[in-house]
């Protein structure tokens, strides 16, 4: 099985150690891993913006990096869903082979075990385009029967204990532009989710999507918490 | 109000957010009104199935908009019913104010009609010296402090109770300081029932027009629609020509939708149906356009026009919570109206489609599924086109489009965040740097992904 590694933009320049764990948990799952290196952006910062236009250079690199692997996986449920209902492909099927790292894990390698540990009490933050594009999760607006992909594999990491949220599945507020176009309102919904987190004694944060945690990260990092984030790749690579 | 609609929703939302204890109790009081819907419809186990069903019915209805209509005026006007049609807001003012000038009369008593929101009506009957008395009580409120609603279902939900006592004693000389819920809910009660008693005119919204019948249904808690229309001598009700069904027994589906996700009531206390004017009743139905056609013509929009006013998307909405309704400057808050309003107007409304993360937890609570923040994102691209995007963003995206088409530029640009830093859309640089005020930026690393792979696995 061949992997192509989609490590989206912001992920490659701020936080490398997230590719690198998605990277080493693959290869330890028996995949065949290769990083196109030519790759940049799925393009969703313009598109998102209003200028899905501009996005054709983004578009057509994608499909040349990506389009000879059996799989696309890439640790960002928001990219991957940007590239599954925006991506235009004519010939190609990289839509229905694109994966966001944990549907990969419990759809494609159907894993029910990990050799991982890690100790801390965690505060599992559901990412919209995840939850409720790629359906990582049930969603609490429907009134449907309840399951969890990211929380299935994290209930395989030895010593890590889930915490309960008040508000399951509520937007953290990055929102691409919206963050600093709605700069007020994108503050005060990350100030809500972090506190949160913290009420119910979240040691760590963690999501399936970078850009939520990056957004977390600097209002906690501002509050000077000791609460840290990390990306859920780091757990489920994690020897701690 | 008039003074916002100069500023855009984030200017708007940013004073809002000025009072952080305000945001917080806003933000909980509409949470606890969506845990509310969730409650009740998960009492309903075919919850979903009933979703499904009325958006097919509304599907249909859309389809079919001009039978529908003719049908609904031969049945209306079988029945007594006097049906008007309006093309646009002007039409229909003009219209409800020539009802008035038949009968001279200058006063009017008016139930929960967004539509008439939607025309400025009120407004527009003040400036030919007719008195309108909102007869919702939560529209009387906002009336009286001269406001806009706040939210469609809830008029005054940005009103504390004690701020509302200090209303009702400048206008309606309740004592000061009196904020107990009871005693001013009585004093508005009298108010109330004098200008019921002495109105020979009463205009309503309508919930539901049946094609079938004739009849139109009207949805209140409060029964003063109901007490305006028995009390007057002439029924005016007014309508979207969107609110058709085809059938009674549609309304099996509809009205055990409809509150559940507005306020998670089973039903309305009042669900009146109004089929023809009893003896010496005048009864007047104005079917309104203002835009509806165009936007029936739309693809990517049309299904919007299924929206049966409950607002919970409203509820639902993390930003509308944090941002409250006047930041919308619109009659349509929320992310109903964020996708409704560019229709009526792109360039004054040109920020609404922005005013969302995209989370998409709307389309998942509306009760006839329209594809919310979908249809946001492609107003997104339908306002960018049409050239009202500010002219410096336009040129930030192409530089970083530029960037990220090419590899070896990125590659160079890029390292160690250096490019990033400066220009990717949550760290620009515009002056002011709005990622940093209030969020710490990430600390770039020693080296990029690329580059460690390069080093470590080529």
């Amino acid at each position: 099985m061949r992997v192509g590694l989609f490590i989206p933009c912001y992920i490659d320049q701020f936080y490398p150690q997230v590719g690198i764990a998605t990277l080493e948990l693959l290869e330890k799952l028996g995949c065949e891993v290769v990083y196109p290196p030519e790759q940049t952006c799925c393009g969703q910062p313009m598109a998102n913006s209003g200028f899905e236009h501009l996005t054709k250079g983004c578009n057509d690199l994608f499909i040349k990096n990506f389009e000879t692997f059996d799989y696309i996986v890439g640790p960002s449920g928001s990219c991957v869903l940007h590239i599954k209902e925006h991506i235009h492909d004519p010939a190609g099927d990289i839509p229905n082979k694109i994966y966001e790292l944990v549907e990969f894990l419990t759809d494609v390698l159907k894993v029910e075990a990990l050799d991982a540990s890690f100790p801390y009490k965690v505060g599992l933050h559901q990412s919209c385009h995840g939850q409720r594009g790629l359906k990582l999760a049930q969603m609490t607006e429907l009134m449907a029967p309840p399951f969890s992909k990211p929380q299935q594999l994290l209930n395989l990491v030895k010593g890590l204990e889930l915490i309960e949220l008040d508000r399951k599945d509520e937007c953290c507020g990055f929102g691409g532009t919206f963050c600093v176009a709605e700069e007020a309102v994108s503050v005060k919904m990350g100030k809500d989710r972090v506190a949160d987190h913290i009420h119910h004694g979240a040691e760590v944060i963690t999501a399936a999507d970078m850009s939520c945690l990056m957004h977390l990260e600097g209002i906690l990092r501002r509050q000077q918490s000791k609460v840290r984030i990390k990306h859920i790749a780091e757990i489920l690579n994690s020897q701690a | 109000m008039s003074s916002s609609h100069q500023k855009d929703h984030a200017a708007l939302a940013a004073e809002f957010n000025k009072d952080e204890p305000r945001v917080d109790w806003h933000d909980q009081t509409l949470w606890w009104v969506r845990q509310k819907r969730d409650k009740a419809a998960a009492r309903v186990p075919e919850w979903e199935l009933l979703r499904d069903t009325a958006s097919q019915i509304k599907e249909n209805v859309l389809s079919n908009l001009s039978g529908y209509l003719r049908q609904f005026e031969e049945e209306a006007t079988r029945n007594g019913i006097t049906v008007h049609w309006a093309a646009d807001a002007k039409e229909h003012n003009e219209i409800v104010f020539s009802i008035l000038s038949r009968h001279k009369v200058d006063k009017m008593v008016k139930s929960k009609s967004m539509l008439t929101e939607e025309c400025h009506l009120n407004e527009f009957l003040h400036e030919k010296g007719i008195e309108v008395v909102d007869t919702d009580l939560g529209e009387r409120v906002v009336q009286l402090a001269g406001e806009p609603p706040s939210h469609i279902v809830l008029p005054c939900i940005h009103k504390k109770k004690e701020e509302i006592g200090e209303i009702f004693h400048e206008h309606l000389g309740t004592p000061a300081g009196n904020a107990d819920p009871q005693f001013l809910t009585h004093a508005a009660r009298l108010h109330l029932r004098e200008k019921f008693l002495t109105r020979r005119i009463a205009l309503t919204g309508v919930n539901f027009g049946v094609a079938e019948t004739g009849e139109f249904v009207v949805c209140t808690n409060e029964g003063n629609a109901d007490m305006g229309a028995h009390l007057a001598d002439v029924h005016i009700a007014c309508m979207g020509i969107e609110k058709l069904i085809p059938q009674r027994r549609h309304l099996g589906v509809f009205l055990r939708l409809l509150t559940r996700s507005a306020t998670g009531q089973p039903i309305t206390t009042y669900s009146s149906h109004f089929r023809r004017p009893r003896p010496g009743q005048e009864m007047h139905i104005v079917l309104v356009d203002n835009g509806r056609s165009i936007h029936l013509g739309r693809k990517d929009f049309r299904s919007s026009l299924k929206c049966i006013r409950c607002a919970a998307c409203f509820n639902t909405c993390p930003v509308y919570r944090r941002s409250g309704g006047h930041s919308y400057h619109t009659a349509v808050a929320g992310p109903i109206g964020s996708i409704l309003s560019p229709n009526l107007d792109r360039k004054k409304y040109a920020d609404l489609p922005f005013a969302s993360t995209l989370c998409g937890s709307c389309s998942n609570v509306c009760p006839v599924k329209i594809d919310i923040h979908e249809q946001l994102y492609k107003w997104r691209q339908v306002i960018v086109q049409e050239g009202y995007a500010a002219a410096g963003k336009t040129a930030a995206m192409k530089t970083m489009n530029w960037v990220l088409s090419n590899p070896g530029v990125y590659h160079t640009a890029g390292k160690a965040g250096r490019w990033f830093m400066s220009n990717v859309p949550f760290t620009v640089k515009n002056g002011l740097n709005t990622w940093y005020r209030q969020r710490d930026m990430p600390e770039p690393p020693k080296e990029s992904f690329s580059e460690w792979y390069k080093k470590n696995k080529k």
